[in-house]
């Protein structure tokens, strides 16, 4: 982290991102793309894999859930969670682009098979509530694709694999809030570890009377309340998944190590939107916290600045003018939609300047709203070029 | 005149980022004339109501939160807001119906509480619709409460809005009887009659035009009634395509000066530009716009307002869509 001297929170530009040193770095094995909801991050992650494999990285890149025609571009229309090579790769530099789509339920199908045996990874994929912790609960899609990051890493990239990847880009889910990612998987194991499961499992462990008439009382209360199916159900659930439950904590602990190494990157996406900023400053504040190594901040939608020296209100003042003459004048309409422009911009740069007077030190890109949507390589490499400020 | 006039519960969606929660909160300030009470409730523990109307955050707990938009010579309602979180919702629920004491807590200090509202299967979402359905449809042990003429819902985004309004099928495989089983089918009950309306909102761009033609599908499926389409931040359009591309730089520089402001080459060629692109931009909306006119569902429109949403914005959207009749 660059040491810098500060005199107040001033107005200071924040330092730009150098995309290109970021994808040419091969101490960088993973680039994890976090930000809220609706701030390009699909994209984003896709067009930087892109980039990443025709500057010569072997790479593979996770999404969640692309636009369908930038998945039918990608070739991954198939959810199979299985990496896939993407054709037309420029493979000039000796690079290489798979992609993949992330099924959430599968992945933890297949975490569950690989902990536990045959008969109990049946009795735990059809218990109702494993089907819907798998498929519903909010942060199971965050835990699954930490859980195939590990893997993949694992598998391809660590000393050791069978070395496909030397990069893995991550596109996180479309959270509520982007720090969910960092916290689902806290939040899972600490649900697999809390005194709720190991209430639910003294019973099958020893004699009753060890627990005290706390569990009495409990299991009385629920029974009421949810009937006592649900409540055998759900005992039966916690017991099986209790055996798996050593595998999953295991995991957890060592992919959030792996994000915290060296070699991986975070890039955070915002749009030039209090609410996504303010998102992106948690998040920022948060890697810091858990020493997680922020590569910077990509800020996409930018209004494009207009040149000339006239302003806002003189724009719609001139607009006005030539109105009382022409009511019809497109000159007048050229001059609104510049003035709109002009504050849409100034409201921008307010926005971020903010931000970085909070965060001098993250360096940050600037992405020109796009005029039409993203669906084919050609979009992607435009957006590439865009974020390495070409 | 509004086109939802027997709707008690208004359910807002939309893709992230299309302004979904702008656009229920000017729903809230439109629907609450003469004198009329409205709730306005969210869900997401987002604090966004807070932030929008610059208030401090709220608690679990109805706050008298402003004054609505006057009708034309007529006096204002009032909008009141909710923040649902489930925690609260499961103590309230549980104290409203069941007398627990010392059992209560005791769940609380098991982990049962948090349990049940992060990851029990169905139950954060039974708990938070609960909250909203009790809004709309008070509850007669909740003595003294406030009888709403209109809930607006700022609900979950399109991906999620069947799984969080379809409470009693998300637990059917779960709680097949028992009381919360009958709870969540009286809800339902509320959800799929013509007193409520999913609205979804949405931007005219491809992936949230997608959403939103999907979202619509998957909420007829499922018996929920659908409401109107709101397109939200939709571009200026005062110049035809031809007016945004064809006019002449010369004819531009002239105009400029002939209002007094300098023709500057730098200027002039900003501005054909911004209508180049303008225009590139409209004939994707254009094209978006056909699609949601083939939805089949009434539409609304709402401006991109160029400095932000601020209270004085809210307002004028508010305005915006009464008068086009979603209020």
């Amino acid at each position: 982290m660059s040491q810098t001297t500060r005199f107040g929170p001033s107005g200071s530009p924040a330092p730009a991102l150098d995309v290109d040193a970021l994808l040419d770095d091969t101490g960088v094995g993973i680039i994890v793309c976090c930000g809220s909801g609706g701030v390009g991050k699909t994209t984003t992650s896709a067009a930087l894999a892109l980039r990443a494999a025709e500057r010569g990285r072997k790479v593979v890149v996770l999404t969640i859930d692309p636009a369908r025609r930038l998945a039918q571009a990608m070739g991954i229309e198939a959810l199979d969670n299985t990496p896939r090579p993407v054709t037309d790769v420029d493979d000039a530099e000796g690079g290489h682009l798979d992609a993949m789509m992330l099924d959430m339920k599968r992945t933890f199908d297949e975490v569950v098979e690989s902990q536990a045996s045959p008969e109990k990874a049946r009795l735990i994929l059809e218990n109702p509530f494993y089907i819907a912790l798998s498929s519903s609960f909010a942060g199971t899609q965050e835990y699954m694709a930490m859980e195939k990051l590990g893997q993949i890493h694992a598998d391809s990239v660590a000393p050791g694999g069978d070395g496909r990847y030397d990069l893995i880009v991550v596109d996180t889910p479309p959270s509520r809030s982007a720090l969910d990612f960092l916290d689902a998987p806290e939040r899972l194991s600490s649900f697999l570890d809390g005194r709720f499961i190991r209430l639910m499992l003294a019973p099958a462990r020893g004699p009753a009377k060890l627990i005290g008439a706390g569990f009495g009382l409990i299991t009385n209360a629920m029974t009421k309340i949810l009937g006592a199916q649900v409540l055998r159900d759900l005992q039966t659930f916690v017991a099986a998944i209790d055996t798996v439950f050593g595998g999953f904590r295991a995991r957890a602990t060592k992919t959030y190590a792996l994000l915290q190494a060296d070699g991986t990157a975070f890039v955070v996406i915002a749009a030039p939107e209090p609410d996504a900023l303010r998102e992106a400053a948690y998040f920022v504040e948060r890697l810091s916290a858990d020493h997680m190594p922020l590569a910077g901040l990509v800020v996409n939608r930018a209004g494009k600045a207009p040149s000339g020296t006239l302003g806002a209100d003189e724009a719609m003042a001139a607009a006005g003018r030539l109105r009382r003459d022409d009511p019809s004048s497109p000159t007048a309409g050229l001059l609104r939609l510049h003035a709109d422009q002009v504050r849409l911009v100034e409201r921008e740069q307010r926005l971020r300047h903010r931000f970085a007077a909070a965060h001098p030190q993250v360096a940050t890109a600037v992405v020109p709203a796009l005029a039409s949507d993203v669906h084919d390589l050609d979009g992607l490499r435009r957006v590439g070029d865009l974020l390495s400020g070409g | 005149m509004t086109d939802w006039p027997e709707v008690r519960l208004h359910v807002v969606t939309g893709k992230g980022g299309t302004g979904k929660s702008t656009v229920a909160a000017a729903l809230a300030l439109a629907l609450a004339t003469e004198g009329r009470n409205v709730l306005l409730c969210e869900v997401e523990g987002r604090q966004g109501i807070a932030r929008m109307f610059d208030v401090e955050p709220l608690p679990f707990e109805e706050r008298r939160l402003t004054t609505g938009l006057p009708a034309h010579g007529g006096k204002p309602g009032v909008v009141h807001a909710l923040h649902v979180d489930p925690e609260s919702a499961l103590l309230e629920y549980l104290s409203l119906y069941y007398k627990l004491g010392r059992a209560g807590r005791a769940l609380d200090k098991f982990g049962v509480i948090e349990f049940a509202t992060t990851i029990a299967p169905g139950v954060r979402d039974v708990l938070l619709t609960g909250k909203v359905f009790e809004a709309v449809q008070r509850n007669s042990r909740n003595k003294g409460a406030i009888q709403y003429d209109a809930v607006v819902l700022d609900a979950p985004p399109t991906g999620r809005i069947v799984q969080f309004l379809n409470v009693s099928n998300e637990l059917a495989g779960l709680a097949k009887v028992g009381p919360i089983k009958s709870q969540s089918d009286t809800m339902m009950t509320l959800f799929r009659s013509p007193r409520t309306a999913v609205h979804l909102v949405t931007v005219l761009e491809e992936m949230p035009v997608q959403e939103t033609h999907d979202g619509i599908a998957e909420l007829r499926a499922v018996d929920l009634p659908v409401g109107g389409v709101v397109v939200n931040l939709v571009r200026p359009q005062d110049l035809t395509p031809e007016q945004l591309t064809g006019t002449a730089p010369e004819q531009i520089a002239a105009d400029l000066a002939g209002v007094g402001v300098d023709p500057e080459p730098d200027l002039v060629a900003s501005l054909v530009t911004e209508g180049r692109e303008h225009a590139e931009r409209r004939a994707l909306e254009t094209s978006q716009r056909a699609l949601v006119g083939e939805l089949d569902v009434p539409t609304y429109e709402l401006p991109r307002l160029p400095q932000g949403v601020d209270l004085g914005g809210l307002y004028e959207l508010a305005a915006m869509l009464r008068e086009q009749g979603l209020a």
